[in-house]
């Protein structure tokens, strides 16, 4: 069995008068590839925040694999159809060498990474004018820049059709199978969750559980996750 | 025209300026910080008028309150929702006392009208070396948090995620904006001196796609900018700022025209 990339103990949190966990107990795997799903509200940011050590927890322990480099794509994003910066020069700004100017082996590391996310042939596109999903292969690009081995998404295909969702995520199955890389994706989209991903961290008001995505049973899944009935 | 020792001087002076203001100006307009490097030109106003009343060089004057009050924004508008009334509020104040100080010094309005509105050929061979020192000062300085201050500029969201000191470089950047602020001042006066800090920049923003072109682009437009104002009020006679102002205005809505006929 792999080793532990993240172990949670007994980890307790919550903010002021609304506690969000108080007992939270599970590993991520080095290599696991695993879907953070919840309603709105119920602190899957505030987990990410957690593992990323931007909050303390109150009580329980976070255990980081000695050698664990993180890399986040957020939610949100500013990008106007009127800003300036190619899609090449955007992913770029993750590169934080001393100088201004980008030396032979950090232009090769970019090369690399906009190749990985099938970027290569649109790096010079505006990243303003280019479509969502080209926007979310530029910020997964971005966080890839600095060689995390462990990768967490927050809501990437949220805005995304079903088309380019599906894309999005066949790139995201294929770095944790190829080069191993680590994955928590948080989504509310069950379906996706369940195609695309090896196990489930499901986190409810009073509740957590963690399981593989094939033992997944849509009916017990909290009523805000069902996908909306298609309209006849 | 380069026999006179007082345009020499003006055409060092602007060079050293127009490059960093060209520079400092594609951050500016990155953070959305056009309106805060006005109200730092204001300030700069205030600065020399105290200098004046307590009997300093006007640039040390400006130094001394535009760094204070952007530190002073800095730290008051952590909430960017914010920000516009912290800046509002630092500029008024600043605008008063620089009227109180101009008052109480008895100066004469023909001073006033000096820091306001610059007065580039009347800069001595001294200032020229002052000006060039603090050029190269800002210029280094910017060499080194270079990156990190592009990420935090054009990708706040993604400087976060990646855990960069935010707060530190917001400070880091508006001293870098004071000091861009009281030497710009020197050519183009304090009123406008946010001419060079906003329109090349915001001209490079439309043609320039990546950041070392929109750098690029937006020096050679502060460049040709004061080089040819200077060479046209040495001809006309008329204020070097009010050519600066016309030409970057110039660059500026051309290449928006450009950008339009793009889309």
């Amino acid at each position: 069995m792999s080793s532990a990339l993240i172990s949670i103990n007994h980890l307790r949190f919550g903010f002021h008068d609304r506690p969000l966990y108080s007992d939270l107990n599970f590993t991520l795997a080095q290599g696991s590839l695993t879907s953070l799903i919840g309603a709105n509200g119920v602190g899957k940011t505030t987990l990410v925040r957690l593992i990323m050590g931007e909050l303390q927890p109150v009580g329980g322990t976070i255990t980081r694999m000695p050698g664990l480099r993180l890399g986040y794509v957020p939610q949100f994003r500013n990008i106007d159809s009127e800003y300036p910066l190619t899609i090449r020069s955007f992913v770029q700004l993750n590169q934080h060498g001393l100088w201004p100017w980008h030396t032979r082996a950090e232009k090769q590391a970019l090369d690399a990474v906009l190749k990985q996310t099938e970027l290569t042939e649109r790096q010079h596109q505006l990243i303003g004018q280019a479509s969502g999903g080209e926007k979310q292969k530029a910020y997964l690009a971005q966080a890839l820049l600095t060689a995390p081995n462990f990768l967490i998404l927050d809501e990437a295909t949220a805005s995304l059709d079903v088309n380019t969702k599906t894309e999005l995520m066949s790139l995201v199955r294929q770095l944790n199978r190829n080069s191993g890389l680590t994955v928590l994706f948080i989504t509310h989209d069950l379906q996706l969750a369940r195609e695309y991903t090896d196990q489930y961290l499901l986190l409810t008001p009073d509740d957590y559980e963690l399981k593989p995505t094939s033992a997944m049973d849509m009916a017990k899944m909290p009523p805000e996750l069902q996908p909306a009935e298609e309209v006849q | 025209m380069f026999a006179y020792e007082f345009m020499q001087n003006a055409f060092m002076a602007s060079t050293f300026i127009a490059i960093t203001c060209g520079l400092v100006g594609v951050f500016v307009s990155a953070r959305g910080m056009s309106f805060l490097s006005h109200t730092l030109s204001e300030v700069g106003f205030a600065g020399a008028a105290f200098a004046v009343f307590a009997g300093i060089s006007p640039l040390v004057g400006m130094l001394l309150f535009t760094i204070v009050s952007s530190i002073a924004v800095g730290k008051l508008s952590v909430k960017a929702s914010r920000r516009e009334a912290s800046i509002s509020a630092v500029s008024s104040l600043f605008v008063g006392l620089g009227i109180l100080f101009l008052s109480l010094s008895d100066s004469s309005s023909s001073y006033a009208t000096t820091i306001l509105f610059g007065s580039i050929v009347g800069i001595s061979r001294g200032d020229v070396w002052q000006l060039v020192g603090l050029a190269g000062a800002v210029l280094v300085t910017l060499c080194f948090g270079f990156r990190s201050l592009a990420f935090d500029s054009f990708d706040p969201d993604g400087a976060r995620a990646q855990g960069l000191p935010r707060n530190l470089l917001s400070i880091y950047f508006l001293l870098i904006l004071a000091v861009s602020v009281s030497i710009g001042a020197q050519i183009v006066g304090s009123l406008l001196v946010f001419i060079l800090l906003t329109l090349p920049s915001a001209a490079a923003k439309y043609l320039g796609h990546t950041l070392p072109a929109m750098l690029a682009i937006s020096v050679g437009a502060a460049l040709i900018g004061v080089w040819l104002g200077l060479y046209l009020g040495y001809i006309t006679n008329w204020p070097v700022t009010f050519f600066i102002a016309a030409i970057e205005f110039g660059f500026y809505f051309i290449a928006l025209g450009i950008r339009r006929l793009r889309d």
